[in-house]
Parts: structure tokens; sequence; C-alpha cells
């Protein structure tokens, strides 16, 4: 459904994607079902010369198992839909799979800025890289998030990672993705944050392990004050 | 001067209006009537505002930069203020004056066999509350900064601090104005819920009620039930902004998501507050037009109630993303599912209300079948919404502008005309068009489908909510996803064209319509034995029931309907 215009690119799109689509059986067999009843219901019943209506109540067994049985139905698709849902939601929401890197979001009006370690691969240390606007991450890696607000909410949403969080001010929220496909794809702000809100795009880059390498020796801090990097200093 | 004091004297003295000044007239009738139909101009004038609103944001989505006519060049600040403004008008100004209000204020009285509310003068100042709150949401428009432009839901820190909202008085106009509101609405609940319980026709028992007035009545219980919790967050807010207090602010020991919280308590009630009585208003005109006894009245009525107190546990399925904990998603997920089981069964019922039936496609009967048809997809797509797993992905992209819309529409603009069409003989005692009618109702739900099905589709592909030009977001900024927008916006201009026929149609009643029958569609509720309009007090001689309101083709009688206050 949704990969046909968005790319799945981490590990829980597939998830999400297969909910959306257990969903769509499920509701839009009730929904088609429903809406042949009903008009054929208006055509069968017209008005007709010489044709009175039949007197019913709703208590008659006949006619009301037709209300009752799909009622009971919906029910059981209601417990198949919620089990899914819930299953998928623990798995993005609820559990945080041990991190290869963890990178800070932070959202304000009307830019994003993340933090992510340098070649020393741990957050808040001189070699931190930092980027406003542009998120690049290595493919096959966990990364964790810690989102953060300096002024209003906002919301990291990633389309083809089916990862959306708000954030939210005084407080850090810890999320987690694995990107599964290289590319350039769209950040978005999905809460409105002001008169910016429009414009506050940014971009994520999903490199492979020889590419991240490269844009992290290019843009650590440590490297440009050494001057020089040496390929055994820099983390996996 | 002595019918001043005539007036001033006797406010709901009966007979004795026709000499009253206009300013007395309009400005202090306490008739149920009078009022009801200030609510219902007053709405329907608001609904122009919000069309318009949308009108120019709509066209700013698909012609990006372009000047709007009659608007001009729309700035990013002016898309916020604009999709503000016509959230809360068509929720707080035109859904439930129009819904609630109007038609409670209308039929309440008239459908008890009574000959007004029991509180006319609480009525009376209802109304002139709820005008000043309309006319302070519009006047914000025009005031400095312009409108807030928080969205309706005004989340802060955005909507407390102006140092981040960039409108100082739009924001604390529009807090004022919603509070206004709501205490218009808790006035006019009242009443509905008094005058309903306490004031009916002698032999009406509870279940010889018309469904409609049941969900008035249960609209409003769930109203002041709710709106409490808001009312409280909404002077905290008013704080923040003005007195610089930390309510929401976390810096100052406060928490944005507070107000989520206080908001989401009343705001999905609410849902079910302009819903119900909407759904009220299907099913008498099903019942009428079909001419079929209401397929269940008992269980009908069960699944109101369910549905009503099941609103106030699933709130927080708006916030799942929002930083509350992660666990609590998975019980409203729950609870928001288990909700689709009333609403599906009413569904269930009313259609199952046309098996055996007698159907008559007349302009009312269209709109109610298609307020069924048009919901059904709105109920079922919010589904996806609910399954926490899916909203991940959906929360806050046009998915769910498209879902509430095809809740909202029906609910709002379906049920208003499907009522409207047909009380008009009842309230201004002539009939409408036929013909014009068809046309509105087909220039309308066509074009209807035309705006809301594509955003499914573009929401799907990722655009996200309150963007005034998606041409800054690479991968939303295919031609595929602008065509989309495109026709959106084509199928609204198309489907304001057609509102053209609707207002002509009641300026050439007015002017030249056929004068109404008592009753025009041999229906059996007690509004139809009042004349047609309905003098001051209703009945010469009030009414008593002897039956049910749906006693439609019962075997054995000569005429298919058998009205409620006929003797046996």
């Amino acid at each position: 459904m949704i990969e046909r215009w968005v790319q799945q690119a981490s590990s829980f799109a597939g998830d999400v994607d297969g909910l959306v689509l257990l969903v769509t059986v499920l509701v839009g067999f009730w929904f088609i079902a429903a809406e042949i009843m009903f008009f054929w219901l208006i055509f069968r019943f017209r008005k007709r010369e010489g044709v009175a209506t039949q007197y019913l109540s709703g208590k008659e067994k006949h006619v009301k198992n037709w209300v009752n049985i799909p009622h009971y139905l919906v029910l059981v698709c209601d417990v198949f839909i919620i089990i899914a849902a819930v299953q998928v939601w623990v798995k993005i929401k609820q559990t945080l799979p041990p991190a290869d890197a963890t990178i800070r979001v932070v959202g304000q009006q009307w830019a994003w800025t993340f933090t992510q370690p340098g070649p020393d691969g741990l957050l808040d240390t001189a070699d931190d890289i930092r980027t406003s606007d542009d998120l690049h991450v290595e493919v096959d890696k966990t990364y964790h998030f810690k989102l953060e607000a300096t002024d209003v909410l906002h919301s990291f949403s990633v389309p083809v990672f089916r990862l959306k969080q708000d954030s939210v001010p005084g407080r850090t929220i810890t999320g987690w993705f694995k990107p599964t496909k290289a590319g350039d794809f769209d950040i978005q702000c999905a809460e409105i944050c002001g008169i910016g809100h429009g414009i506050m795009a940014a971009r994520l880059h999903v490199e492979t392990a020889e590419q991240h390498q490269e844009w992290m020796a290019q843009n650590s801090p440590i490297a440009e004050a050494e001057a020089a990097v040496s390929d055994s200093t820099t983390s996996e | 001067m002595a019918h001043h004091t005539h007036a001033a004297d006797h406010g709901a003295a009966h007979g004795a209006h026709h000499d009253q000044p206009w300013f007395i007239k309009y400005f202090w009738s306490t008739d149920h009537k009078m009022i009801a139909f200030q609510y219902l101009w007053t709405g329907m004038l608001m609904g122009l505002v919000g069309a318009f609103t949308a009108y120019v944001f709509r066209m700013q989505l698909a012609f990006p930069g372009q000047p709007v006519p009659g608007w001009g060049v729309v700035s990013p600040g002016e898309y916020n203020s604009l999709i503000t403004t016509h959230g809360s008008i068509m929720v707080f100004w035109v859904a439930m004056p129009v819904l609630i209000a109007a038609f409670g204020n209308f039929l309440i009285p008239l459908m008890c066999g009574v000959d007004d509310m029991v509180f006319p003068r609480l009525n009376r100042l209802s109304y002139q509350i709820f005008l000043l709150s309309a006319i302070i949401i519009v006047a914000t428009l025009f005031v400095d900064g312009g409108a807030f432009g928080g969205a309706w839901t005004a989340y802060p820190p955005l909507s407390a601090d102006a140092r981040f909202s960039l409108t100082p008085a739009g924001s604390t106009m529009w807090v004022i104005a919603v509070a206004l509101e709501f205490v218009a609405f808790l006035m006019g609940g009242i009443n509905f819920i008094v005058t309903a319980m306490n004031s009916r026709a002698p032999g009406m028992k509870a279940l010889d009620v018309p469904i409609v007035v049941w969900t008035i009545v249960i609209a409003s219980l769930l109203f002041m039930a709710s709106v409490g919790p808001l009312f409280a967050g909404a002077v905290m807010l008013l704080f923040d902004q003005t007195l610089g207090t930390g309510f929401y602010n976390p810096g100052k020991g406060g928490d944005p998501i507070l107000w989520q919280h206080l908001f989401w308590f009343f705001g999905h009630p609410e849902v079910y507050v302009v819903l119900l009585p909407a759904m009220g208003i299907v099913a008498e005109i099903m019942a009428v037009f079909a001419r079929k006894k209401l397929f269940g009245y008992k269980t009908i009525l069960y699944t109101i109630i369910a549905t009503a107190v099941l609103s106030f546990f699933v709130w927080a399925h708006h916030q799942f993303i929002a930083g509350i904990d992660p666990r609590m998603a998975n019980v409203f997920t729950v609870t928001t599912l288990l909700i689709s089981i009333p609403i599906a069964e009413m569904c269930f019922l009313y259609i199952a209300t046309l098996y055996g039936g007698s159907i008559r496609l007349a302009t009312p009967m269209l709109w109610a079948l298609s307020f069924i048809a048009t919901f059904l997809l709105g109920g079922v797509t919010g589904i996806f919404l609910g399954a926490s797993g899916a909203d991940v992905y959906f929360h806050d992209t046009y998915f769910v502008v498209a879902h509430f819309h095809y809740t909202f529409f029906p609910i709002a603009i379906i049920g208003t005309f499907a009522g409207f069409t047909f009380w008009f003989p009842k309230m201004f005692g002539r009939m409408l068009d036929e013909r014009l009618g068809k046309i509105h109702f087909w220039g309308t739900i066509i074009p209807f489908n035309f705006i809301f099905i594509p955003l499914f589709f573009t929401g799907a592909a990722g655009d996200h909510r309150r963007i005034y030009n998606y041409m800054n977001f690479p991968d939303q900024a295919t031609p595929e996803l602008q065509a989309l927008r495109i026709t959106a916006t084509v199928a609204l201009l198309v489907m304001l064209a057609f509102q053209a026929v609707f207002f002509f149609n009641i300026f050439k009643t007015f002017r030249s319509g056929k004068k109404a029958e008592k009753n025009p569609w041999d229906s059996n509720t007690l509004e139809w034995t009042a004349d047609s309009p309905p003098p001051h007090g209703n009945w010469a001689e009030l009414p008593t029931v002897s039956r049910g309101p749906y006693e439609y083709g019962v075997p054995g009688r000569a005429k298919d309907y058998w009205p409620q206050n006929e003797k046996a």
C-alpha cells in the first residue's frame, strides 16, 4: 500500500506496511459489504405502487440475525487488528534494541539540528559532528536517537522509516531506527510549529559504510584540527 | 413605550409578539423557534466564512505562490491563520450551533409537544453569548498579527507564547472566543436536557421520544461532562498568554502535554457531540421516507449511550506519538477499536431499517442516505488511526484530514442539509423546490468525494498536515501528488459553486414557494401536528401522545402512518 508511494528504508517499515495491509483488507471487506447491502436495499425496496411496507420492530429473529452476526464478526476483526497493532507498536516504540550509535536530534523554530558521535563513537565528546537539516547515517546500523525541542513542539518524521515522534521542550525522548536502504530521503516536521513549519524540511542521507566513513572524515572537528586522519582512528 | 413595557414584562407571553418593535422581537425574543433560526442562520453564515478560508488555502496548495482571487498571495503566516480559523469555525461555530442549538431548539419543544423551553431566558442569553463569540473569532482575521495560527488544537507552547506564535492578539482572542462559545453551549445544553426530561406531552414516555431528541440530549450531557477540564485548560492557557504563568511551560515547571490531555478529553467526546444529533436527524428522515419503523429503537438508543460512555476513554489516541508513556497507547488502541462496535451496530441498524420499506428518494432522504454512505468510509478509515502501530505513520498526515472530513462533512454539512430540507416546510411554511434541491444535492455530494478521496492518497504518500507549500519537500514535490492536490481544489471550487443553487432555492421559495401543509411528508412525530410554521406557543391546544414515533406501515390500517397524537 504505502510502499507504492514511499519506499521502505527501515527495519520496521515492512511491519507498519503489513499492518496497514491487514487493516485495509479487514475494514475494506466490511466497507464494501455494507455499501453493497445498503445500495441493494435502496434499490430493492424502492417505492412501488401497490406494494406495502413490512412492519418490523427489529425483534424478529430472521431479520435480527442480519445485524447480530455481522456485529460479532466485526468484534472478531477488531481483536485481530488490536493484536497486530500492538505488536507493531511494541516493536517500534516499546523496545530498544542495542545501539551501534546514538545521535541527538533537536527541533527548534525552524530547523533540525543533528549531533552524532565522531570517530570515538561517543556522544557529547569533543569530536561530535553537528549538522543542521542534514542527517547522515550508515545503512544496517541500529541508531538510538535522543529527541529534544528548544522552543515549541515539533515532530521528527521520516516517512521512509515509517517513524514519527513528537519532540517536547523540557524532555528527552529516546527512540530507535535501523536504516536498511541507502539513498536520500525527506525528514519532516509533522507538528505545527509556527510560521516556518512549512519550510522545516531536512534531508536524510543513508550511506554505505565507506561513504559514511568518508563523510565523517570530512566533517570531524578533530580531523580538521589534526589536519590528517589515519584509518586506524576511525570507529566502526 | 407601551410596547416596550409589555415586551419587557412578558417576554415569554404568547400571542403578543406581533406588535413588538423589531429590536425586541429579534434580540430579546425568548421563543425557542426564533432562537433556533438565529442559531441556524448564524451557523450558516459562519459556514460561508469557513468555506472561504478553505477556498483560499486550497488554492494556495494547488497553485503555490499564485495570488488567490479575493485574497492575494498567501504568506506562510496567513496560511496557518486560515487553516486554524477554518477548523475552529467549522467545529465550534458551524457544526455545534446548527446541529445542536438550531435543531435542538426547534425540535425539542415541538417533538415533545410543549410550548417552549423550560428556561427561555437562559436560552436567549445562550444565543447572545454565542453571537459575541462568533464576532470575536471573525474579528481575529483583522487584528494586528492576524488570526491565531497554531491549529484548532492550539497546542502549547506555540499557542501559549506570542514570541513563538507571532499572533499576540489573535491567540488570546481565539481562547476567549472558544471559552465564550463553551459558556453558550452549556446554557443551551441545560435547557435541552431539562426540557426533554421534564417537559413532555402527557402520555409521552421515555421510549416514545423521537431518536433525534435523545441524541441531542445525550450529546448535551456529553458536552457538559467533558467541557469542564478544557475550560480549566483554556483559563490556564489564557493566563500563560497574558500573565506569564507557566502551566504549559516546562521552563517554569509546567507541561505542554497537559493541554493535549485536557483538549482531547473534551475533543474526542466533542466528535460524538456533533455526530449524535446528525445521526438522530438521519434516523428521523430514514423512518419517514422508507415508511418504516426504526429497526431496533431501543438498541439504537443503547448504542448511542454506549458510544457516549466509551468516548470518554479514547482521547489519547490523538497522542500516541506525542510523548506519552508508550505503554498507554496499547490501552487506548483497545478502547478506540471497541468504540467501533456500537458505531458499527448503529450503522447496521440504520441500513436494516431500509429492509422491507417503500423508499422515496425525496431530497431530504437523498441527504440522509448519503450520510450513511459517506460516513461509513469515515468510520472505517478511523481504524487505521486507532491502530497504534499504523498511526506511527499516518499521524498528522492528510490521511487524518481525509478521514475526519469523511466524518465531519457528513455530520456538519450533509446532516445539516438533511435536517434543513426535511424541516424547512415546518420552519418556514413553504415547500422547497425539489428539482433545485436535487441539483444541489448531486452538485455537493459528487465533488465532496473528489475533494477528499485524493487526500487519502496524498496522506498515504506522506503529505504531512499544515504545510503551505509542498515544493519545499523534495519527496512530496512530485507531479503525481500535485495532480491529486489540484483535483481536490478543483472539486472544492465546483462544490462551492453549487451552494449558490441552495441559496437560490431558499430565496425562490421564500418569494414564491408552494405553501406547506401541516404534514407534507406524512410523518408521525408531534411537530407535524402544529401549523406550518408553528405560531408562538406552538399549538392552541397542546397535544397528547398515544404511541411511539415510528409506527409506519402498521398492518390493518388504511393509512401507512399513525401520528403519535392520534387517539387509538
